[in-house]
């Protein structure tokens, strides 16, 4: 569904900050794929976001969204297929508006024409979908947004993304910003709309054993590249400590190479 | 005297209201305002002196308002240039322009021709004093303004507007082209204020190339005292206060220039309050921000302690 073909970015090009933020990345995203993926500050997580996003052209290699070379195209173009979810609640939605013209704004993708498609019977919908929530907003639909905590306001984008039916959803640590029992209700609701809505996601996260724990396949970046690739059977028996040795199993043998070509050199 | 200060205040309002749309709702601060203004005053005025009806003159002119606004937007948006920059350098063309439209001169008198202003006067003239009648239409037009604004900002199209100027990144996520956006929404904008120069032109009866100066902060102004008159987060009260907003401008501007020279102010002064007045409005903001703040702070101490 999604492919990407040696992908790379380098920042700064030519000067002495130059800096490869992702290294010839390949990576083939099946539908229905939920992809948890770790890796430490600065391995390049967030900027492979922004490529698949758009949000900066890749330096090299090309980025298919089902079978389309979308390398090339604006960001918000390809936001018509891609869902995403930054880790600041404040990102998703327009605070100084209601909830239902938030809800109005993100419900349908693309360019908005003059219609008044806000009715009673979009009301309806929007409070029966705000239900399930559990967190009192069907009552508080005419409320600015700015006026909700974070927990709720990222549980509300979650919501808002996933009615506007994107190809994929790309959830970058978007529970990161909030206390440990708004982002266990927020990463709850997360896996039932996985499963509800078959979405094909990917989610950074920090954490190890919620890497472990959520999700169908595990990636591993480092340094810009995808160091360590598993799902299924082998995902499940992951452990945080198995997951550690094998970083640095595989770390050791590239720096063990490394060191093989400079001695040759 | 104080039908005046409610016909200047209406007419006004429909700056304003332009004012409100790229400050408020799209924060674009544009400046371009202040070259728009006079030039839709330039294109009624040059229509209305050709003989051309003066009710097409007002269509033009908001077309006009529109282009210079789409001109902002796109050097905005293609050049990368920062919005006020844009917005001034449109305005400082737009000079050169108006004088152009006025035929290569800096002033065009209306008089004995036909406006809509003379058109009102002949149609409500025997029933209301004149100044009643050009209440009555400005009201009118005031509110049709409001209205219409009203529904569009309550369209898909109005609301993703709004959600622009409060957070970009929303509605980029939403596969929406930014460009555009900005594209409409100073375009409308200009687009009233070059309406209401055309109006400014008919009831002073001449277009001046330099009618536009300072017009900006005026509308600013009119659009802050506003904020203090009503609170709220619909769109029909934002539009409504913007109006009394103005009103209540011209109404202080006029207590400047009547009862002024008591602590010897001069009409020459009048900017300078204007200015204050922004300042002012700035400074109670913040004051009452801090209130807030302050309450707030208090509150969740009392919670903790409970």
């Amino acid at each position: 569904m999604i492919r990407l073909e040696h992908l790379s970015k380098v920042f700064q090009t030519g000067t002495v900050n130059e800096n490869a933020a992702i290294r010839d990345v390949n990576l083939t995203v099946k539908e229905g794929d939920f992809i948890t993926i770790i890796g430490s500050n600065g391995s390049g997580k967030t900027t492979l976001f922004n490529l698949i996003t758009g949000t900066y052209p890749p330096t090299e290699g090309n980025i298919y969204i089902r079978g389309k070379d979308v390398s090339r195209e604006p960001e918000f173009k390809r936001a018509r297929y891609i869902g995403r979810i930054f880790q600041d609640p404040l990102l998703g939605t327009a605070s100084n508006m209601s909830l239902e013209d938030n809800m109005m704004i993100t419900y349908r993708k693309g360019f908005k024409g003059l219609k008044v498609s806000l009715n009673g019977k979009m009301r309806d919908f929007f409070r029966e979908k705000l239900v399930p929530l559990q967190m009192g907003l069907e009552d508080r639909m005419k409320d600015n947004v700015g006026l909700l905590s974070g927990g709720q306001r990222q549980a509300l984008t979650l919501l808002m993304m996933v009615l506007s039916q994107p190809a994929l959803i790309l959830l970058d640590e978007h529970t990161a910003a909030l206390d440990p029992k708004n982002a266990q209700i927020v990463l709850d609701l997360t896996t039932r709309f996985v499963e509800e809505y078959k979405l094909t996601t990917m989610m950074i996260t920090h954490n190890m054993s919620q890497a472990i724990r959520y999700g169908t396949r595990l990636l591993m970046m480092d340094l810009g590249e995808i160091i360590l690739d598993v799902e299924g059977k082998e995902k499940q028996n992951l452990t945080v400590e198995k997951l550690v040795d094998k970083f640095h199993e595989i770390r050791e043998k590239t720096f063990v190479s490394d060191e093989a070509l400079l001695s040759q050199g | 005297m104080i039908e005046g200060i409610f016909v200047e205040g209406l007419l006004y309002s429909l700056m304003a209201l332009g004012v409100f749309i790229t400050f408020r709702i799209l924060d674009f601060p544009d400046l371009t305002v202040d070259g728009s203004f006079p030039l839709g005053a330039a294109i009624a005025a040059t229509l209305i002196s050709h003989g051309t009806s003066p009710w097409i003159s007002l269509i033009a002119a908001f077309a006009g308002g529109v282009a210079a606004g789409c001109v902002t937007a796109t050097i905005h948006n293609k050049l990368k240039v920062p919005n006020l920059l844009a917005g001034i350098l449109t305005m400082t063309m737009l000079w050169s322009i108006n004088i152009r439209v006025l035929g290569n001169r800096a002033n065009l008198p209306l008089i004995r021709k036909t406006t809509a202003l003379t058109q009102v006067k002949d149609l409500f003239g025997e029933t209301f004093p004149n100044a009643w009648a050009y209440l009555i239409f400005f009201l009118i037009a005031a509110l049709l303004v409001k209205f219409l604004l009203d529904l569009f900002f309550r369209t898909d199209l109005g609301l993703t507007l709004g959600a622009m100027g409060n957070n970009s990144q929303m509605v980029i996520t939403q596969g929406v082209n930014i460009e555009y956006m900005k594209l409409i929404g100073v375009g409308l904008s200009n687009g009233l204020v070059g309406l209401a120069g055309a109006f400014a032109a008919q009831y002073q009866g001449f277009a001046d190339v330099s009618l536009g100066q300072g017009i900006i902060i005026a509308g600013l102004a009119s659009v802050m005292i506003g904020e203090f008159v009503l609170r709220s987060n619909r769109i029909s009260v934002l539009t409504l206060r913007v109006i009394l907003g103005s009103i209540l401008f011209r109404g202080l501007m006029y207590l400047g220039r009547y009862y002024g020279y008591y602590i010897n102010l001069t009409p020459n002064d009048l900017k300078l309050i204007t200015g204050l007045l922004i300042i002012l409005s700035l400074i109670v903001t913040q004051v009452r921000k801090k209130k807030k703040w302050t309450a707030l702070a208090a509150g969740e101490k009392s919670e903790d302690n409970a």
